[in-house]
């Protein structure tokens, strides 16, 4: 395998000096792959269009946390995306093309890449707990052609929450805007949000506007992985009202 | 062989060193694993405990039996090569592409029978699909790079791989990492970044990892004994370099405590969904690809006996591949929330990238010229070949499916899928094959057990492709367009669920393709224990041709 250069060029010859020295050739390939990441990546954290923010949105309350670490975890990303393209086929099928801000507290982002089955950015409110509970029994109870796996688990397993308030800290070091008195009553309010008729769900819904608190899985005096995925399935997309969502306020 | 060491000689500082951190690493652990929060992360930590102190025995075993003298780096003037970590790297690609092909093929079936997911929490789609695709991308992919790696840089710089412990410690560490992030997907571990699922001590270990891989890469060619660095050389360099600041980059993220498993990635939104298609579009470009075309231009030229095409294209090749292929992240967000902008420049650089993809085909192609007649003969190099035609081939709907019209049809649905398998089975999966079944032969210093059957997983493989992506093509258009198929009264002509049903015929055939996939990679697997395991009546014929050193 001959590398023979040759001479005519004095172009072809100056690359021969990377090809001499490995520690230029590591920095040449080094600047060359760094450009583009930064050009694509930096102003997003700049611009007005990708850190705008949306009324209605508040951070995801202890339960729906939760939950959402449960979505995580079972790998629901895989096939359901959280992002409804500005498309209109979409729009009718699942409702408002999914805003910027609508996930700016989601570390990390569940907006997914395939539609085994549907988008779920809206699917919030679309279904009553009832049938979420029977769904995630059995898909093919209340869905016939469905090829979504059975989660039975998720109501005979606990919710550990033990910890949840740690998580809130770590979210509020990156930025999502958890207050003391979130985190003090995060397990107080995970309890309330878990609980059919619970005394203190005027507190919960004071901290975090539109949460609904009641027995989401249907297994009263526990607290259930249930209870937590399907209170996140109930709020998503719930959050910003677009009766009253100027499209045009971010337009420049 | 008796264990001679008469004059004993210090422990080096490389296995003091790492002796004592491993010995750190394993207390470390236990008391990570007394006071973890899950019994998930528990069972981890004492994975990782045990780990170490295994290789704590490994370093004192080998510091003990040893004859007490380091390898020469060369034995009468040739360099003495060091194979063993080879070797090992070797036979975990071929025990890795088996496990992961059989995960795949599994999935397929789940989908196509979802009573396959048991109602068992371990099993189900969502938990194995990440098993999948790790155990191939990086389990098999993996180890097919990090030992082809450090096969070609020692023959291409003439030198012995630099340092002692430190290459076992990259392919040792590298495979522990497989088996933390694969155990821990099935245990719901996992941070759902796509491509980069292993939660945040994973990512610690395999940054370690990683870096001393580089340092060993780097260090080697400072060694060599050849003015110039080949070819080869520096895109295995950009894989590893680039895949160390993609991995930095896309998992930066706060644990909720040492002692949980749990982590939080610092970007939020539509920054890491940018993050993340920055890194997964270049875990395809610099794992799949940069490292997978470092083979191709030592293993070609080596096996058809010709030297590489065009030098100048190689050098265009290199740098505007590189250049190109970071911009292209953004495709995989068309019409989302991330900027039109951004959008736009991921598509133009994607369209841009198709002319460094094929010059690159045409360079491994056309080093063929003279040497054409060895397709009949040689079915390695068949593969090899074939697996160029495949890159061009997914390097060119790679651009097409990146334009945003094309993409608003494609997106989300299995044409991706389909896309996807042509590269992995096709050009990563082929390329490595040919690369196995050259390097088994020259490690082991022994022939092929048998090329009659390296033609026959050839042919049933590259069946098994067909079927598996013209499939997903037919399901992917189909999904597609049944979600933009209107009534002429102007309302959505299929619900959701009537998409799901019509993919069920194809989800079938699907499986069958990857099931012949999976019959020629046992084939390959049996070839290649059948090369290396012990034979009597044939020993003689492994003499003569002792140019390679081996231990």
């Amino acid at each position: 395998m001959a590398t023979s250069v040759s001479s005519s060029s004095s172009l072809w010859q100056k690359h021969s000096i990377l090809e001499r020295n490995s520690i230029l050739l590591l920095l040449g390939i080094l600047i060359v792959i760094a450009i583009g990441g930064l050009v694509e990546v930096v102003p997003l954290f700049y611009l007005k269009s990708t850190i705008e923010t949306a009324d209605g949105m508040r951070p995801y309350t202890p339960l729906e946390l939760a939950g959402r670490n449960i979505y995580v975890s079972e790998g629901c990303y895989l096939c359901h995306s959280q992002m409804i393209r500005a498309l209109r086929d979409e729009v009718e099928r699942y409702g408002h093309y999914s805003l910027a801000a609508e996930s700016e507290y989601d570390h990390p982002f569940q907006w997914g890449s395939k539609r085994n089955g549907p988008d779920l950015a809206r699917v919030g409110g679309k279904y009553s707990d009832d049938w979420h509970r029977d769904h995630l029994n059995n898909p093919r109870a209340v869905v016939a052609g469905s090829i979504m796996p059975a989660y039975p688990w998720l109501f005979t397993t606990d919710l550990d929450y033990t910890h949840i308030a740690e998580d809130m800290k770590v979210q509020a070091l990156l930025g999502v805007p958890y207050n003391d008195e979130m985190i003090a009553n995060a397990i107080a309010d995970l309890r309330t949000q878990a609980t059919a008729d619970a005394p203190d769900a005027d507190a919960l819904a004071r901290r975090y506007p539109k949460s609904q608190a009641r027995d989401f899985a249907g297994t009263p005096n526990r607290v259930t992985q249930a209870d937590a995925l399907i209170a996140y399935l109930q709020m998503l997309g719930t959050l910003v009202d677009f009766k009253l969502y100027d499209d045009k306020a971010n337009i420049r | 062989m008796t264990p001679s060491h008469a004059e004993s000689r210090f422990m080096t500082l490389g296995e003091g060193g790492l002796a004592a951190a491993m010995t750190a690493l394993a207390f470390f652990s236990i008391v990570v694993a007394a006071k973890a929060y899950t019994p998930a992360y528990a069972f981890h930590a004492y994975l990782f405990a045990a780990a170490s102190v295994a290789a704590v025995f490994a370093i004192l075993n080998r510091y003990f039996e040893g004859n007490g003298e380091t390898p020469p780096l060369e034995i009468d003037g040739k360099p003495n090569y060091n194979f063993g970590p080879i070797k090992l790297g070797t036979i975990l690609a071929v025990f890795w592409g088996v496990a992961g092909f059989t995960v795949g093929l599994w999935i397929a079936l789940e989908l196509a029978f979802p009573a396959l997911n048991f109602d068992l929490s371990y099993i189900s789609f969502g938990r194995l699909r990440p098993l999948h695709t790790s155990a191939v991308i990086f389990a098999f992919g993996g180890n097919v790079l990090i030992a082809t790696s450090f096969y070609v840089v020692q023959r291409t710089c003439r030198a012995r791989l630099v340092g002692d412990l430190a290459p076992w410690f990259v392919v040792l560490g590298y495979n522990f990492f497989i088996v933390i992030a694969g155990s821990g997907y099935l245990l719901g571990i996992t941070q759902s970044k796509e491509y980069a699922e292993p939660e945040w001590y994973a990512d610690l270990w395999l940054t370690i990892v990683w870096v001393v891989y580089l340092l060993i890469y780097l260090g080697t060619i400072m060694r060599r004994k050849e003015p110039h660095i080949y070819v080869a050389n520096w895109f295995y360099l950009a894989f590893i370099l680039t895949i160390a600041v993609l991995h930095v980059g896309n998992n930066a993220a706060v644990p909720v405590s040492w002692f949980s498993p749990k982590s939080y990635v610092v970007w939020a939104g539509v920054q890491d969904a940018m993050v993340q298609w920055w890194y997964g579009h270049n875990a395809v470009g610099f794992f799949l690809t940069a490292g997978f075309l470092g083979i191709m231009y030592y293993f070609i030229p080596k096996r058809a006996e010709r030297p590489v095409y065009s030098y100048r294209l190689s050098i265009i090749h290199f740098w505007s591949l590189i250049f190109l292929y970071i911009w292209a992240g953004p495709h995989h967000l068309h019409y989302t929330a991330l900027p039109d902008w951004t959008q736009t420049l991921g598509m133009t650089f994607s369209i841009m990238l198709w002319m460094p993809s094929w010059g690159g085909m045409i360079n491994g192609l056309m080093t063929l010229s003279g040497a054409w007649d060895k397709l009949r003969t040689d079915p390695v190099l068949r593969m090899m070949v074939l697996s160029v035609a495949f890159y061009g081939m997914a390097t060119f709907e790679g651009p097409v499916m990146a334009v945003r019209e094309v993409n608003s049809l494609s997106h989300y649905t299995d044409w991706t899928i389909g896309h996807v398998h042509s590269g992995a089975l096709g050009w990563v999966g082929f390329i490595s094959f040919g690369a196995i079944y050259c390097l088994v032969p020259w490690l082991w210093n022994r022939p092929l057990y048998s090329l009659r059957l390296v033609s026959w997983h050839f042919w049933i493989a590259t069946i098994g492709i067909v079927v598996y992506i013209s499939s997903m093509w037919v399901s992917g258009i189909l999904q597609g367009l049944m979600w933009r198929s209107y009534t002429n009264l102007g309302f959505l002509e299929y619900s959701f669920i009537e998409s799901v049903e019509a993919m069920h015929p194809f989800y079938v055939i699907r499986a069958l393709g990857g099931s012949l996939f999976l019959v020629g990679a046992l084939l390959m697997a049996f070839n290649v224990w059948r090369t290396i395991a012990p034979r009597e009546a044939l020993a003689p014929a492994a003499a003569g041709t002792g140019l390679a050193a081996a231990e």
